[in-house]
């Protein structure tokens, strides 16, 4: 099915109809002044064989390394099937149904992604996805000071911990509504429960949990979910889905579980593809379904009572509300979110826990190879998922240099985000990566420290 | 024809209010206003204490068609709120007048009551929308 399903003579018969020879005319009621022809910094045009010969290049250019670098996306095994299914017609559209009547399959879809990220984190609702895990976690922030009730604050607190990615973006978003991210300390690899009792006073609209930590710790989410909860703060949980299948997940945190969920969806079957596209999830509790950003897809009957899907809750989107819409997001990231739903689809949740056990497993074996050589040693004593960070006795980016210039991807170079742990680098060994890839890591990381010391 | 009850004032955004013995004043949205929004599937209230300008968006009636806000008609503080609404909206649709009141308001200065529309005023509004 074509993307523009409008022939030329369709396009005709349209122009014919409302009395214009050429789709120009339409805008002619915009003022020459606020018309651009063109945008700088745009080239012109390419064609197919040019733009695959460029983009060749540029995935060229990243090479095929051995890959142990996390820090928000993840290099998972893709069964071939998910892209071979998702790339079909049917589904190969990057953009929302909007007519009920013509697309029964694909709202199905989404229906379906909804049910698996509500069962995965353990709460009511899901949206249709969002664009990245970045902008999914600013929309949570908003939504929590829309949603929080009893604390009218601007304030939203967030750990140290929290992906320094998610801050940024969420920064940049958040400051023109005037909300302002907090920081909580972190102790040993977690936030610094002590700590909190400074911030008991101005708890915010809401306190932000990633778990599994940026620094792939894992946080002690139930207190922080607990103590949030009784100083009238909002629990919004930022974690990675594939951890979800062996961590208790946000809807159980705590006594009375997170309120919100949020995070970047590529592990779900999404390759890394040079950084995107990827897609953002966000669930919540029934309660606060209302001040969800992002189209849902909901189940119904028809007036014959056949079960059917249907956009619902529009209510709260910009089409219906205007200005006060929830958010200006008005679509979701359609075909990555389909291929995640046949991802989940094909492993079931005994597949997915079997990534994630082979994951832990992994970074463990990965960690103890490589906290064997003299000059490593593991950072925090907090139990971790997938990532660790090993503390070096020299600094990390030639050290980086050097694996890379023998094909290995060797981590994530904390020192700029995190300067208080010195010499530190985020490693990550997925489920793809197999015991003869850990010792040849390990073999390269041996000649490194041995050649210079 | 849509109710309009003689003893209450109006607005043109299609609220009602009734001056209570207490000096508080309850608002709801007008039989015309429940008519034309349809079967309502939700009502957000305002907090109790919250504080309002006159305009100030300060409740949502959304319906199987539409949302739209309701508008403080006067300045106040809010005293009390219909928490029946919550789970049963459509009480706005089948007493807007009585079961389906919105809120109740503690006005800062009751005089501006005088600016707003009575049911004449208001009847006659509605006939200029449906001519």
């Amino acid at each position: 099915m074509p993307f523009i399903p409008h022939t030329e003579k369709d396009v005709a018969d349209m122009l014919a109809c409302v009395g214009v020879d050429r789709i120009e005319q339409l805008f002619e009621e915009i003022p020459p002044a606020l018309r651009i022809a063109g945008v700088d910094g745009i080239p012109p045009a390419l064609s197919e064989a040019e733009i695959s010969r460029l983009m060749q290049t540029r995935a060229r250019a990243d090479g095929e390394p051995l890959c142990f670098l996390g820090a928000g996306a993840y290099d998972h095994y893709v069964p071939a099937v998910v892209w071979d299914i998702a790339t079909r017609g049917e589904f190969y559209s990057a953009y929302t149904p909007y007519q009920a009547e013509a697309s029964q399959g694909t709202l199905q879809v989404v229906y379906e992604f909804q049910t698996m990220l509500a069962s995965l984190t353990g709460l009511d609702v899901s949206n249709a996805s969002l664009y990245d895990g970045a902008t999914a976690f600013a929309e949570a922030c908003l939504m929590a000071v829309r949603a929080n009730r009893v604390n009218k604050s601007r304030r939203i607190l967030v750990p140290r911990l929290l992906s320094p990615v998610f801050r940024a973006v969420a920064s940049g978003i958040l400051a023109g509504q005037k909300v302002e991210l907090v920081e909580l300390p972190m102790l040993d690899g977690c936030t610094d429960i002590q700590a909190l009792a400074d911030f008991a006073g101005e708890s915010g609209a809401a306190v932000v949990i990633q778990n599994p930590t940026f620094l792939g710790t894992l946080d002690k989410v139930d207190e922080l979910t607990d103590w949030a909860h009784a100083h009238g703060a909002l629990v919004i949980a930022v974690t990675n889905p594939t951890s979800l299948a062996l961590l208790k997940p946000p809807g159980q945190w705590g006594q009375t579980g997170a309120d919100i969920a949020c995070g970047e969806g590529q592990p779900l079957g999404v390759p890394l593809s040079s950084g995107g596209p990827y897609f953002g999830f966000m669930v919540c509790r029934q309660a606060l379904v209302r001040q969800m950003p992002g189209r849902i897809v909901g189940r119904t009957v028809d007036r014959e009572g056949k079960p059917g899907f249907t956009l619902t809750l529009q209510a709260r989107e910009q089409h219906i509300r205007r200005s006060r819409a929830t958010s200006n997001i008005c679509t979701n990231q359609g075909l990555i979110a389909t291929a995640a739903t046949i991802y989940m689809s094909l492993l079931g949740s005994s597949g997915l826990r079997e990534v994630a056990v082979s994951c832990n497993v992994n970074t463990h074996a990965l960690v103890d190879t490589l906290t064997a050589i003299p000059g490593v040693s593991r950072l925090f004593a907090a139990p971790f998922f997938h990532e660790a960070v090993l503390q070096l006795d020299r600094p990390v980016e030639a050290v980086l240099a050097e694996l890379s210039a023998q094909g290995i991807l060797g981590g994530y170079d904390l020192t700029a985000d995190y300067p208080e742990l010195g010499n530190a680098l985020l490693v990550c060994a997925t489920e793809t990566r197999s015991a003869s890839d850990i010792g040849k890591y390990a073999a390269a990381l041996t000649k490194i420290f041995g050649a210079a010391v | 024809m849509s109710e309009i009850l003689d003893n209450l004032l109006y607005t043109s955004d299609h609220e009602w209010l009734n001056l209570n013995d207490d000096g508080s004043v309850t608002v709801g949205i007008s039989d015309h206003a429940q008519a034309a929004l349809g079967e309502l599937v939700f009502v957000e209230v305002p907090n109790v204490g919250d504080s309002f300008s006159a305009g100030d968006a300060c409740a949502v009636v959304e319906s199987v068609k539409a949302a739209s806000d309701i508008y403080c008609p006067i300045a106040g503080t809010v005293v009390a709120v219909n928490a029946a609404l919550a789970d049963q909206p459509e009480l706005v649709n089948g007493s807007p007048y009585e079961n389906g009141w919105v809120f109740r308001l503690q006005p800062d200065d009751a005089t501006v009551l005088d600016e707003l529309l009575d049911a004449d005023a208001y009847r006659e509004l509605l006939a200029e929308l449906e001519d």
